[in-house]
């Protein structure tokens, strides 16, 4: 009990030892750090509330995913009954399904074979999760019903979740900031995170705008108020302008060309009337067709539009051959900056929402830094003048297990690259006091058993036996309670959560090891008769 | 090496307080606080911050000199935001500014915080912004609900494998006194309750339960070795022998946390607060209710095989 072999002395050593110096790093600033070797520059990254930042959370609109996939298999449908000549009326919507009715009823089981046809298989998962993407039934009379299997819509949301993930990505990249957090959440959400930008206003619109651009004709047919007020003519609808009060427009829903076929979008300013616009370049294909549009509408508008509102209609004066163009439409500097951003970072699958927006300035972070060190200085002199008061020489052994203790979870922190937040430095400064505990439970044991008349050496070794059970108990209960936190937590509290964890853990280590170790090396060296506490 | 300092007994040597006779006393005000924060919650009711509301929240500071709490409520007043709750936080330039969840979505509470900026004017200085939408506050205060739920259960299956089950009742009574009695301090204060607060009740559930699993070591540790002792002395024995223990981790623990109360800056003031009030109630509870809550339950007395508990035992439990 009171022998360490000389390699568990060494082990004990070298883990303390390597808790303060990988908590070194953390001492300095990061210039200061160049010099080392990469592994000694390990810092904590701070949390959002601390460097400042904004914390976005997204939620994908999964009911225009389902739209979308409806309105995809209402048209899949109506080319494969086409093809196979059925007649067929009031194809369409209806709820989460598509109906179609068809005319003869002996055609009703040639169509079901065609229309099951349509049903691909789902690209298997690691669940096993195979079947078909769509599910096909005879409704009443000669209804047929088509509906998206749950397993489609969920691969749908989960595939559009991962491609959002990257345009987001590419749309974060491009306002050049550092180091953004990109998650996806749950089935359908998106965490992001970007450090240092605290306009969470701008993030905002750099990230929520679907972003779908597309061109269009006007259809001079009738005026747009006409249509409104009768009804569009087929194949045309109505679109409002992106100006509060400007008039709506009468466009052919056909698109011409998309954001898809866009290579390249620049901010840059009119050369004639010098205000800010977008320059876009299309790619061969989109350059084509534009140009075969453009050839035979000469002198006719065509629309701009974004996300189903119309940015501008410009007359097309002669055909736009290049693939080249600009968008104007009485932008800020910024805005013409954003659109080009989100232009080239392209569309999002569906609109995102955000439902929750955490932002915090620089200074408030710097402030809490501040706040933060002070505490933990502190309480870390308080406790040590409260445990050598106590316990006198045991007191000291308890203050280098602290020391010990403090850096051990900081260079874990910073090992794991766990984001310290203002309740983790909380976290730490509550684990000063707690960990103390399991020396409190040893010493007063030793204190007990010496008085019972033990030897020295007698009462310490059962006084550190003894304090065992308790000392397991004690923190395995406290443990559950902070796994839960983390399980559950969110954001700042996680990393509370975190630095309790690891901070009860290393007090274990540091009460059953290193401080028992001083104790036995102390007892070798100096062969005391009393115990002095 | 000679160490000339003697340390300070906090709590000398035959200290005997006989803890188990205040067991009725401490019933009734613990069983009187429990009342009281009921009909606090009944009347009163939690100050719910954003996170349980849903709503935005604005830290503001001011650049010219301190902030004309008055003026900005004013100011606010006109904007037809609904309830907007203005408060002085921590230096007198900050303020914080809360507001309700506007009806019309996303963009509609965007719209407020920038006509909240706007109304502010120049020597404003936007600390903080958070928004906090419908959907994710009503999944925050289940997942509060679901941790406390859990953390309680998992204890009392630890502390009954570990002890007996009238143990991890003992001590699941002291968290829920201790939870839900600092719960009746934010009623009765009307401090913002958001899911720091939760945090904070989350340790203190870990942080009492380590001083009660403590002093319950002791007991069954004495109920192994004094199998004759009647239990309200033999509950005395072992609180006065873990007290020195109990008053050396409390003051270590409390005074860090002051440390951070005072200097932690105005964010974590409340998160402080809420741990510093349940260490001091959970020391309480485990000293005046958890320990004594045994001799009220009936332990089994012989500790000294697998043998199945005495029949006395069993039926004073079945008088509970």
């Amino acid at each position: 009990m009171l022998y360490f072999d000389r390699w568990k002395i060494i082990l004990i050593v070298t883990i303390a030892a390597g808790g303060l110096l990988f908590t070194l790093p953390n001492l300095f600033a990061p210039s200061q750090l160049q010099a080392l070797p990469g592994w000694m520059q390990m810092r904590m990254p701070l949390g959002l509330d601390l460097q400042g930042g904004s914390h976005l959370l997204l939620q994908m609109n999964s009911k225009e995913l389902r739209d979308d996939l409806l309105e995809s298999i209402a048209g899949d449908a109506r080319q494969a009954l086409r093809e196979a000549r059925i007649g067929y009326s009031g194809l369409g919507r209806a709820g989460d399904e598509v109906r179609v009715t068809i005319r003869k009823p002996e055609d009703v089981e040639t169509a079901l074979t065609k229309l099951r046809d349509l049903a691909r298989p789902l690209s298997s998962t690691i669940l096993g999760g195979s079947g078909r993407d769509l599910e096909v039934e005879r409704g009443e009379g000669n209804v047929i019903r088509l509906r998206p299997s749950p397993a489609a819509l969920t691969q749908r949301v989960s595939a559009a979740l991962g491609s959002s993930i990257e345009t987001i990505r590419r749309r974060i990249d491009a306002l050049g900031t550092t180091e953004p957090t990109i998650q996806r959440q749950g089935e359908d959400r998106i965490l992001l995170q970007v450090p240092g930008f605290d306009d969470p206003a701008r993030l905002k619109t750099i990230v929520g705008q679907t972003a779908k651009l597309t061109f269009h004709l006007v259809d001079q047919t009738m005026s747009a108020s006409e249509a409104i007020s009768s009804r569009p003519p087929p194949g045309s609808a109505v679109y409002e302008s992106t100006e509060a009060g400007a008039p709506p427009y009468l466009l052919q829903k056909r698109t011409i060309v998309s954001g898809e076929d866009l290579v390249d979008a620049q901010p840059t300013f009119d050369r004639r009337t010098n205000e800010p616009v977008v320059s876009f370049r299309f790619d061969s294909s989109g350059a084509q067709r534009f140009a075969r549009v453009t050839k035979e509408n000469v002198g006719r508008p065509f629309a701009i539009v974004l996300d189903d509102k119309v940015i501008s209609a410009p007359v097309i004066r002669e055909p736009i051959l290049g693939g080249s163009g600009q968008i104007s439409g009485n932008f800020s500097v910024q805005e013409a900056n954003n659109l080009a951003i989100l232009l080239r970072s392209g569309a999002l699958p569906a609109s995102l929402q955000v439902i929750e927006e955490r932002s915090v300035g620089a200074s408030l972070g710097a402030d809490s830094i501040e706040a933060g060190k002070v505490a933990g200085v502190i309480a870390f002199v308080a406790v040590v003048a409260f445990m050598i008061g106590g316990y006198g020489l045991f007191g000291i052994f308890a203050v280098v297990a602290l020391i010990v203790n403090v850096g051990l979870i900081i260079a874990t922190l910073s090992l794991l690259q766990a984001t310290l937040t203002l309740p983790g430095i909380a976290g730490i400064a509550l684990t000063m006091g707690v960990a103390v505990d399991s020396n409190v439970l040893i010493f007063e044991r030793i204190r007990e058993e010496s008085r019972s008349g033990k030897s020295t050496i007698l009462a310490i070794e059962a006084g550190f036996s003894r304090a065992y059970s308790t000392i397991i108990d004690a923190n395995l209960t406290g443990l559950l309670g902070g796994i839960i936190l983390f399980w559950l937590g969110v954001g700042p509290v996680r990393g509370f959560a975190v630095t309790l964890c690891i901070g009860i853990l290393a007090s274990m280590f540091t009460a059953i090891t290193l401080t028992r170790l001083l104790i036995v090396e102390w007892l070798r060296i100096t062969r005391p008769q009393t115990v002095p506490i | 090496m000679a160490f000339a300092f003697k340390p300070i007994e906090l709590v000398p040597q035959h200290t005997n307080i006989p803890f188990a006779s205040y067991f009725r006393v401490c019933l009734t005000i613990s069983g009187t606080l429990i009342l009281v924060t009921i009909v606090l919650l009944a009347t009163l009711g939690l100050n719910f911050g954003i996170d349980f509301r849903g709503g935005t929240l604005i830290e503001i500071r001011t650049t010219n000199g301190p902030a004309d709490i008055g003026a900005i409520r004013s100011n606010l007043g006109g904007l037809d935001l609904g309830e907007v709750q203005i408060q002085k936080f921590g230096a007198p330039e900050e303020v914080l500014i809360r507001i309700a969840e506007q009806p019309g979505g996303e963009q509609a509470q965007q719209e407020a915080v920038d006509k909240i900026q706007a109304s502010l004017g120049q020597n404003v200085e936007l600390r903080r912004t958070e928004v906090v939408g419908a959907t994710v506050s009503s999944e925050l205060v289940q997942q509060a609900l679901i941790a406390l739920v859990l953390t309680c259960l998992g204890i009392f299956v630890y502390v009954w494998f570990r002890f007996e089950w009238q143990f991890a009742l003992g001590a699941v009574v002291a968290l829920f006194h201790d939870v839900f009695i600092t719960v009746g301090v934010f009623s009765a204060t009307q401090l913002d309750f958001d899911l720091t607060i939760v945090a904070a009740l989350l340790t203190i559930l870990g942080y009492s339960i380590n001083d009660t699993v403590v002093i319950y070591d002791r007991i069954r540790e004495n109920l192994r070795k004094y199998k004759k002792k009647p239990i309200n002395e033999l509950i005395n024995l072992s609180v006065n022998e873990t007290l020195s223990r109990t008053v050396m981790t409390t003051g270590t623990t409390l005074l860090a946390l002051m440390a951070l109360y005072l200097f932690g800056g105005e964010v974590i003031r409340g998160f402080t607060f809420a741990i510093l009030f349940g260490i001091v109630i959970g020391t309480y509870s485990s000293v005046f209710i958890a320990a004594p809550f045994l001799i009220f339950l009936g332990v089994k007395r012989d500790w000294s095989g697998v043998k199945a508990p005495s029949p006395g035992s069993e039926r004073r439990a079945a008088d509970v």
